[in-house]
């Protein structure tokens, strides 16, 4: 059962409740008829909902407490996960997971950021902010891939890096400029996925690649609506006009140029299905490892480079 | 919880401290000293009691590198193009064309061509006035255009960075100019040509996550505030006072994260002596 109901969530899941009750006495004709009647409204309602969704509300989906997380994509589109810890030089950071893994044939390394569940969980994974660690963690771990000839897979997921005391003090500027000089000369395939919160310098540390994917209802941008407003508005409370104006979506990014392909979510949202939203990118991402394989390493690099030096819009 | 949750002084650009001042005289934030404004510039901006660096544009970084009349500036007016035609509290077209008034830029970078004492270099300079040195499109183009430039003609290359972050208002594409020009820094590696990067007071966000750290060497000025995350946002998440130096030039150079310190007036001689080595 949801743990967590978002407004615009409530009517649905009353009528669906409803339907529910109602199966119990299905044996009645009328019920029966009454049944097909309702969940027909429900589509009807969803298909409104979903199609109707402001920015906000798609920034409250990719923060939905029961949306599929990093490791639970692992479990559910790859075999035989090996998870690799640690970056050799000061800890394991839990925030950012990854390892070997198998999705159809092909031995990837993949990775992504890890919230927690609950409050135990989210305090063991730091909320998904990674600290230095977690970047250089993941450069390893993205070099062992390279060595060995290896796609990458990364999947981002965090309200943004860390920013405390002792991240300074390691250099999360530097562990995140690193990771971006690295992906970008990386000399095997790297796919990017969007499957959440896609916050600032915190998910673009790992957001390099030849391939940028987003989840319908993901949100990826420079800061946070809440940041944005504070700063720009000097009150939290404008929040959803700062989500209009950074815009900030996947069909927002698609326009901008910025992502390749949305892949698209089970009607009501990834987290109403997570079998169904795993099966979705795990077909996606075989279909991208295919093309990718294609290509020479210099070529791979080259057209990296290209892609991210097209992006920005200047006149004069 | 993001961590770029900047000061209002540092977007509103109208109000910064240790600003170079109209008028003759002028007083040293950190020690009192009245200072004239002769004086000031003979000492590039520093004070001469306490050192302390003043907060300077692009033009007077070059005086202080280059060979006099030497710079040859390239894209010297590429704007914004405000892709996301954004509005908060006022328009982004607006900010900017204010800011372009009120600074005579055109953007927070300049970038060009010029030489250190006969030696010839790319070089681009942050301008912390310019909407707080904030990196959007052209800021990232520009580096992008000097990166080309320095690769195509190997030429050493030499960013002097002050910025608050990325630029807010271009949204995500402010974001995607770290990668770009992280990216293009790749190239310039392969064949083998020195960056050095120069980090002035304050340069974070941003601009500190992507080319700012990634210099062959890395200087930082003295008592430069050096970071990832705002001090203020730091000091939210752990719920205490920072300690007296925290993020500043001496405490990164004391965690590794810069080769050195050095004063404003010896910039030009130990720039020099590095490309002596390297290009
Ligand atoms: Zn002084």
């Amino acid at each position: 059962m949801a743990k967590m109901i978002l407004d615009f969530e409530k009517p649905i899941l009353e009528l669906e409740k409803k339907v529910e009750e109602m199966r119990r006495y299905a044996d009645n004709p009328d019920i029966a008829q009454e049944i097909a009647r309702i969940e027909k409204r429900v589509r009807q309602l969803q298909q409104s909902v979903y199609s109707g969704l402001t920015r906000w509300q798609k920034v409250q989906m990719a923060r939905h407490a029961d949306r599929p997380y990093t490791l639970d994509y692992i479990q559910l589109m790859t075999t035989d996960f090996v998870e690799l810890h640690g970056d050799r030089a000061f800890k394991d950071d839990k925030a950012i997971v990854g390892g070997l893994a198998r999705i159809g044939d092909t031995s990837v390394m993949i990775m992504g950021q890890q919230k927690g569940r609950d409050t135990k969980s989210n305090v063991y994974r730091n909320f998904g902010m990674p600290n230095p660690e977690g970047y250089r963690k993941a450069m390893r771990l993205m070099k062992l891939a390279e060595k060995f000839g290896r796609p990458v897979i990364t999947l981002l997921d965090t309200p943004g890096a860390f920013p405390g005391l002792e991240a300074e003090e390691r250099g999360q500027a530097e562990a995140i400029a690193r990771n971006l000089f690295e992906m970008a000369r990386l000399r095997v395939p790297i796919i990017v996925v969007i499957i959440g919160e896609g916050a600032s310098g915190g998910a673009l540390g790992l957001g390099i690649g030849d391939r940028i994917l987003m989840l319908e209802y993901a949100w990826y941008s420079v800061i946070s609506p809440e940041s944005c407003s504070s700063i720009l508005w000097r009150s939290w409370e404008y929040k959803e006009q700062a989500a209009e104006a950074l815009q900030l979506t996947a069909p927002d990014l698609k326009k901008q140029g910025i992502i390749d392909a949305i892949v698209p979510e089970p009607l009501g949202g990834a987290h109403r299905d997570h079998q169904q939203m795993a099966a979705i990118l795990k077909e996606t991402l075989l279909q991208e490892l295919k093309a990718l394989k294609k290509l020479k390493p210099e070529k791979l690099v080259e057209r990296r480079i290209d892609k991210f030096s097209r992006m920005g819009v200047t006149v004069g | 919880m993001s961590w770029f949750r900047r000061s209002k002084e540092n977007i509103a650009a109208e109000t910064q401290k240790k600003e170079i001042p109209d008028g003759l005289w002028t007083k040293c934030d950190a020690c009192g000293e009245i200072i004239h404004k002769k004086e000031l510039q003979k000492n590039f901006f520093t004070c001469s009691k306490c050192n302390a660096h003043f907060r300077v544009g692009s033009e007077e970084y070059l005086a202080v590198l280059l060979d006099e009349d030497s710079f040859k500036e390239s894209d010297k007016k590429m704007r914004s193009g405000d892709p996301l035609k954004f509005v908060d509290t006022k328009k982004y077209r607006d900010r900017t064309n204010d800011a372009i008034k009120k600074t005579r830029l055109y953007d927070a970078l300049r970038w060009g061509t010029g030489t250190i004492k006969d030696l010839p270099v790319v070089l681009a300079v942050m301008d912390f006035s310019f909407i707080g040195g904030s990196m959007g499109s052209v800021v990232g183009e520009k580096i992008a255009r000097a990166v080309d430039k320095a690769w195509k003609t190997k030429t050493p290359l030499i960013i002097v960075s002050s910025s608050g972050g990325a630029r807010m208002m271009e949204g995500a594409l402010s974001l995607m100019q770290m990668a770009k020009t992280s990216a293009k820094l790749t190239r310039l590696a392969d064949v083998r040509k020195p960056y050095i990067s120069i980090l002035t007071d304050p340069t974070t966000g941003g601009v500190t996550a992507s080319f700012a750290m990634l210099g062959d060497v890395i200087i930082g000025e003295p008592n430069a505030l050096i970071g990832f995350a705002g001090p203020r946002v730091i000091k939210q998440t752990i719920g205490k006072d920072l300690p007296p130096g925290f993020q500043r030039s001496e405490f990164l150079l004391e965690h590794g994260f810069l080769d050195m310190v050095v004063h404003r007036r010896d910039m030009r001689d130990t720039v020099h002596s590095i490309l002596t080595h390297l290009a």
